[in-house]
């Protein structure tokens, strides 16, 4: 009884310590007062200000637009080169696979530094463009990295038994395999859309100077110091991440019940 | 046959192309950069560079505070994942959900939710001052970094360790029960052991972003505390001075391989895969 109990203070402590942060800026976001120690009435004022704010809103459309475009490449080619990466000889497998770890596990200021590196040899003209650049590049490898499971667990004699049938390799690819890949396809395109969207570190180095994703503008605003409306963005982030897991959550649930 | 093998072949092409051209070729030109200097030949300065005293002070203020967070990471982690293990209810799966959604809020917005809490005029002074109690002085010290670096972390390091905890088999445990085994042994002799992997990734997915950030300590560490991400993001965005901006981060990969090397030998399993 006592260890239950210890038990569940733990995990509510933790969840304060998770939460507790959070909450605040949640709070702090209908707060009237400028002054964060005190609570001057409720108001919805930031929010309106975020609205019109069109820095931050720019931000907003660039990331978003940024972790689509992404995610999807990343996904097509992630999805094709996990394919490919399986019809290799164990040796060539393991390079790739080995290769396609590396943005996975170098510190991120390092793939940062060395994208900037390759941008500016090259004559690239940093904005946009480079931005994407650099996210597909993370992206990729947790796409494949979430196909290749699957693929692994696939039954080929499905796929033998469309060719008996008459399927051309291509259609019993897109009959067969690719439905069966799906689920892994799926969480990989969500992992690219998420790192994406979170990003901050690699597009700090790749981005011009007047582009801006929510990362890189939150983090210039706040060395002149926080402005509420930052608050007012982070609750309508939280919502959103939390409604959309909730969604997510709850899907394979009523699945179930059927 | 022959042509469809082929064509098998083709199809990762533009991932090889890609992988070439966006992670080796830039690899590269960090080495060239790091063993060059401003006039294109070979030097071994910017690597040496680290021994200079403002290097090496950055370097190890980030190896000691990196870690200890992880350190509090670990107490804090493995507790956590224990208990969420032994919660196999219906929930489950929203239990888990609920301990890795901060994880989805944008890192920056999470470091700053710590500074407008931490600061001198913020919320938890705020109301220590309302309980006329003294205020605390966290914010620009180390112990503010670490805090934002275990609070940023924390859920790299619960996932893997419940990963391969919750992949123990019961049985053991229930063997080891009925052989008369307490709780301390169960815990040292079955579940410490067989959750090895599951550590040693959560302890790599927590050092080398905490070791290599420079975001945490510029946010919550002031301008006075200088980690060797903040010397190097530096010489690339103020100093402009890439060679030994690339040095400085050669030695920093070094850091990363001898980890990369450590979890390949422990973690075969891939409990580095969080979602």
């Amino acid at each position: 009884m006592i260890k239950t109990t210890l038990k569940k203070i733990y995990l509510i402590l933790i969840l304060i310590f998770l939460y507790a942060p959070i909450l605040t800026l949640i709070v702090l976001s209908f707060n009237k007062s400028k002054t964060r120690a005190k609570w001057g009435g409720f108001t919805l004022d930031w929010y309106a200000r975020l609205f019109r704010n069109e820095a931050l809103m720019g931000a907003l459309w660039n990331t978003l637009l940024i972790a689509l475009a992404a995610s999807v490449i990343s996904t097509l080619i992630g999805t094709v080169a996990a394919i490919a990466i399986m019809h290799l000889s164990r040796k060539g497998r393991t390079v790739v696979l080995g290769i396609t770890n590396i943005p996975m596990l170098n510190a991120e200021i390092v793939t940062g530094i060395s994208l900037m590196l390759l941008f500016i040899s090259f004559g690239f003209r940093f904005g946009l463009g480079t931005i994407l650049l650099a996210h597909i590049t993370f992206c990729i490898p947790y796409v494949i990295l979430s196909v290749m499971p699957r693929l692994r667990s696939l039954n080929p004699y499905t796929y033998e038994a469309a060719l008996d049938l008459g399927a051309s390799p291509l259609y019993g690819y897109v009959k067969i395999v690719i439905p069966e890949l799906m689920p892994g396809i799926a969480s990989g395109f969500l992992m690219a859309f998420t790192m994406s969207i979170d990003d901050f570190i690699i597009t700090h180095f790749t981005k011009g100077a007047g582009v801006d994703t929510l990362s890189t503008k939150i983090y210039t605003e706040v060395k002149k110091g926080i402005k509420p409306e930052v608050y007012a963005l982070s609750t309508i982030i939280f919502v959103t991440v939390l409604v959309l897991l909730l969604l997510i959550n709850k899907a394979p649930e009523k699945g179930e019940k059927k | 046959m022959r042509r469809t093998k082929a064509l098998k072949k083709m199809l990762g092409l533009p991932y090889y192309l890609w992988s070439l051209f966006f992670i080796l070729i830039p690899l590269g030109m960090v080495f060239y950069y790091g063993l060059t200097d401003r006039s294109g030949s070979l030097t071994f300065e910017n690597i040496a560079a680290i021994v200079q005293a403002e290097h090496a002070k950055a370097l190890f203020y980030a190896l000691f505070l990196a870690l200890i967070a992880t350190a509090i990471c670990l107490l804090l982690a493995y507790p956590l994942a224990l208990i969420l293990n032994t919660m196999r209810i219906s929930t489950h799966s929203f239990t888990i959900l609920i301990f890795i959604l901060p994880m989805w809020m944008n890192f920056l917005l999470r470091t700053i939710a710590w500074q407008t809490l931490l600061e001198k005029t913020g919320v938890i002074n705020g109301i220590l001052s309302f309980l006329h109690l003294p205020p605390i002085h966290v914010i620009n010290t180390p112990h503010a970094i670490i805090l934002g670096m275990v609070y940023n972390f924390l859920p790299f390091m619960v996932l893997p360790i419940y990963n391969s905890i919750s992949k123990i088999d019961r049985s053991i445990v229930n063997a080891a029960e009925d052989l008369g085994a307490n709780g301390p042994q169960i815990l040292l002799r079955i579940y410490l052991p067989l959750s090895v992997p599951g550590i040693i990734s959560g302890i790599t997915m927590v050092f080398i972003p905490a070791l290599t950030t420079f975001v945490i300590s510029k946010l919550l560490g002031g301008s006075k505390i200088l980690l060797i991400g903040n010397v190097i993001e530096e010489e690339f965005t103020l100093t402009s001075n890439w060679n030994l901006g690339s040095g400085l981060s050669i030695v920093l990969m070094l850091f990363i391989i001898f980890n990369m090397i450590l979890s390949a030998i422990f973690d075969k399993e891939g409990e580095s895969n969080y979602l």
